[in-house]
């Protein structure tokens, strides 16, 4: 088919000639700014082929004139950064945790370290802050399963509670009085009575007597006569109204039944001693930090 | 079959005397029209679930089927694979006969089995990612099983496409066919190699990837890139070179652009995928390749909305009148938008700061909504009253409505991933005065959540835009016309001598 060429009436453009359904083309030239745009970015990315790593060789490649190296320049980024804390860090490391918490400077630097580290790593179970959860205690109050000293809760960090991976780590166990059949439903219905009983609410008081005869033959080895709670096995107060998993008279029948293992981690298997030592001053100065 | 029986002639070119009509399939186009609309309303709905899900975590209601990770593929594919695909082939299958005068190759039975097998397609891929099987492979979820299925639907699609080709009745090959062509034949290489899979039994759902390690991740993105470089930008190209044109009545505006940027495009796209590979295990000079090539692409891209945007010359009043070219216009804006964002984010500075930020799904949306969903508005806009044998659509009006409410949804969508994504890339390198990241990553979470919101909400107005277009396609089916204030030209401005 012989082409037509026409020219375009609002344009004064010809087009090519071609036509398909009515459409036509018109034979405009490349717009010279989009041509010489274009042509600069190619020469851009000539230049930077010469200046950064471009050319596979086989296994390896050209480096570039300006030796930049993404790897080498991240590793000095890093230490870099260590060095600049470095100062600190040689401190803390040799510091006792006492020594820590008197050092205003070095406890500024720990407090600041620790609530980094902490809210990547505690704040999901604990809460932003140490606000705790339903089994993951509150760390901003001053009642404490294991201790609230900074090396008890150094401890803590350092070892875990239950832990799989670590020896030395944190453990006891509260007996399943029901799953286990220690006692008996009614039994463990009146020993709730009496727990509820311990911070003075609404309970049976009957009911609540015959709880405390099981009390005092089952739980005051760990909890204590007056569910004052015992920190060496980190037996919880039961005599306060702060409740790990919850003080209503059906969660505490729950926790008799079935009893409570709550697991923390063993973090000297993860993190370094500088930044637990920081984890361990900032937890303590929270607000529930003893001395 | 229902095929038109039209002349040639009757289009907008004028008549050309003696010429043989041809009979085209227009039956098979209209089934893909209607799964384009389907697949949209079902993939917008399931992106504004997956979106409120990120603001609400509580609405993956504790099921593993209606869980994030799982939904979130079901989106993606939704809407590339099942509403732009749809498009594609709607689009292709009608454009490519038009152009060349010829009738789809193979018959009607092929081309029914070309519908059938890509929804069985959908269909086998929707209904794994809920049931948790997957490759894990972004835009590559679908198992070995469904991947060999495509392969055959794929392979005839090419084969029908070049037949028609090869049979047309036209001396040259027009634009629009190239980059359709050029669509199906990098989308087969990308789909084969990107899922060498190597099945684990005859009768399970589990493959393992023939590449392992930083190979693996780099076959992805090869892949992952020129999915959206191939899939959504040249397929849509395509199409954009046959519906502007004639929605617009104006020729191209230039011929040798339309080559130059063609070539340079497809040359220079396929390399650029590396980009997503960023400060990884990825040797660095595969690094460069991926930046400097996605650089080198800008001006290609562009060259397609130059000619886009271009051919309205003599033809820009039209905006006014014809809601349907304003898709098409705007479609063609976002597209220049999007792409120039695009070698922006490759830079390795800016994308040390966007990467694995909200900024990146950001821009992936300005391409989708903007430019993937607005072409396809335009063209099925463009096609429904023809293929239904209707006098015009329904209500130009309701297109306009459509029009507002699709783009300020995507102000809303894009502008808040903007903010969004910039604020979580400063959060996550933010320092304290001692050497402390400033933030966690929970508390960019949290900070992120009314952002997250609104995108939600852009997602809705998105939505309600494409619902208004089905009511109205679906009234241009029964040939309905509705009573409303016309659109006219705004009357030409005459001087008057001021003697009153």
């Amino acid at each position: 088919m012989p082409t037509k060429v026409e020219k375009d009436s609002f344009s004064g453009v010809d087009t090519t000639g071609h036509e398909w359904d009515g459409i036509q083309e018109l034979n405009n030239p490349l717009p010279k700014w989009w041509l010489y745009v274009f042509y600069v970015c190619v020469v851009f990315s000539v230049v930077y082929w010469v200046l950064y790593p471009a050319i596979p060789l086989g296994k390896t490649h050209t480096a570039g004139i300006l030796g930049y190296a993404q790897r080498e320049t991240v590793v000095a980024d890093i230490a870099k950064a260590r060095a600049a804390q470095g100062a600190y860090r040689s401190k803390i490391e040799s510091a006792s945790l006492d020594q820590i918490v008197a050092d205003q400077d070095l406890l500024g630097f720990a407090i600041a370290g620790g609530r980094a580290a902490f809210a990547d790593n505690c704040s999901a179970c604990h809460g932003a802050g140490g606000a705790g959860a339903k089994g993951y205690p509150t760390l901003a109050d001053d009642d404490w399963l294991w201790g609230g000293k900074a090396d008890d809760i150094h401890t803590t960090l350092l070892h875990g509670v239950r832990s799989t991976n670590d020896d030395d780590t944190r453990v006891s166990e509260m007996p399943k009085f029901g799953v286990d059949d220690l006692l008996t439903a009614a039994q463990i219905n009146d020993t709730a009575e009496y727990v509820l009983s311990l911070t003075g609410r609404e309970s049976d008081k009957t009911a609540a007597g015959r709880g405390a005869a099981v009390f005092a033959e089952q739980c005051v080895a760990c909890h204590g006569e007056k569910g004052e709670g015992m920190r060496e096995v980190g037996a919880p107060r039961l005599n306060d109204n702060i409740w790990l998993y919850g003080g209503d008279k059906k969660t505490v029948v729950e926790t008799i039944t079935y009893a409570r293992a709550g697991v923390m981690p063993a973090w000297g298997a993860r993190l370094d001693p500088v930044t637990i030592k920081q984890l361990a001053v900032y937890v303590h100065s929270l607000g529930g930090g003893e001395k | 079959m229902t095929a038109a029986t039209l002349s040639h002639g009757s289009s907008v070119g004028g008549e050309r005397a003696g010429e043989e009509t041809v009979s085209y399939n227009e039956a098979v186009v209209r089934l893909f029209v209607i799964a384009t609309m389907f697949w949209g309303v079902i993939g917008f709905l399931a992106g504004i679930f997956i979106a409120f899900e990120l603001a609400f975590p509580a609405l993956n209601l504790g099921l593993e089927w209606t869980s994030f990770g799982r939904l979130r593929p079901l989106h993606t594919s939704a809407v590339v694979f099942a509403f732009g695909g749809n498009a594609l082939f709607a689009t292709s299958l009608y454009v490519v006969q038009r152009t060349c005068r010829a009738t789809l190759w193979g018959g009607p039975a092929v081309a029914n089995f070309l519908f059938v097998g890509y929804q069985i397609f959908i269909v086998l891929a929707a209904s794994g990612y809920v049931l948790g099987i997957t490759q894990g492979k972004e835009y590559a979820e679908p198992e070995w099983y469904v991947d060999l299925w495509l392969t055959v639907v794929w392979v005839v699609y090419l084969l029908v496409f070049v037949g028609t080709i090869m049979q047309r009745r036209e001396p040259h090959i027009y634009v629009a066919n190239w980059f359709y062509l050029a669509m199906i034949v990098t989308i087969a290489m990308l789909h084969l190699v990107n899922n060498l899979n190597v099945p684990v039994s005859f009768f399970g759902t589990t493959s393992y990837s023939y590449f392992s390690g930083v190979q693996g991740a780099l076959v992805q993105w090869w892949y992952g890139h020129n999915a959206v470089g191939f899939f959504l930008t040249a397929g849509f190209l395509g199409m954009m070179y046959y519906f502007i044109p004639k929605q617009a009545g104006r020729p191209v505006y230039s011929y040798r652009l339309s080559i130059i940027h063609f070539w340079s495009l497809i040359f220079l796209y396929i390399w650029a995928g590396p980009h997503h590979l960023h400060y990884t295990a990825l040797p660095e000079w595969a690094q460069t390749l991926g930046m400097t090539f996605s650089i080198m692409l800008w001006m290609p891209s562009w060259g397609g909305m130059i000619n886009g945007i271009m051919t309205l010359s003599g033809a820009w009043d039209k905006l006014r009148t014809d809601p349907v070219l304003r898709f098409l216009v705007t479609s063609v804006a976002f597209y220049g938008m999007s792409t120039f964002e695009g070698p922006v984010m490759s830079i390795k500075a800016v994308n040390a700061l966007s990467h694995y930020t909200d900024w990146t799904v950001g821009h992936v949306h300005s391409g989708a909504l903007g430019w993937v969903a607005f072409v396809s508005f335009g063209a099925v806009y463009f096609l429904v009253p023809k293929l239904w044998k209707a006098e015009r659509l329904y209500s130009l009006r309701l297109v306009s409505y459509h029009f507002w409410t699709a783009t300020i949804g995507i102000v809303l969508y894009i502008t808040s991933m903007w903010i969004s994504g910039i604020m979580q890339g400063l959060m996550w390198r933010a320092y304290d005065n001692l050497g402390f990241l400033q933030y966690s990553f929970v508390e960019t979470v949290a900070a992120m959540h009314p952002f997250y919101v609104i995108r939600a909400l852009g997602g809705v107005l998105f939505l309600i835009g494409a619902l208004i277009m089905v009511y109205n396609l679906w009234r241009t089916t029964k040939g309905d016309i509705r009573v409303e204030k016309p659109y006219v030209t705004a009357p030409t401005r005459k001087f008057a001598p001021a003697a009153e």
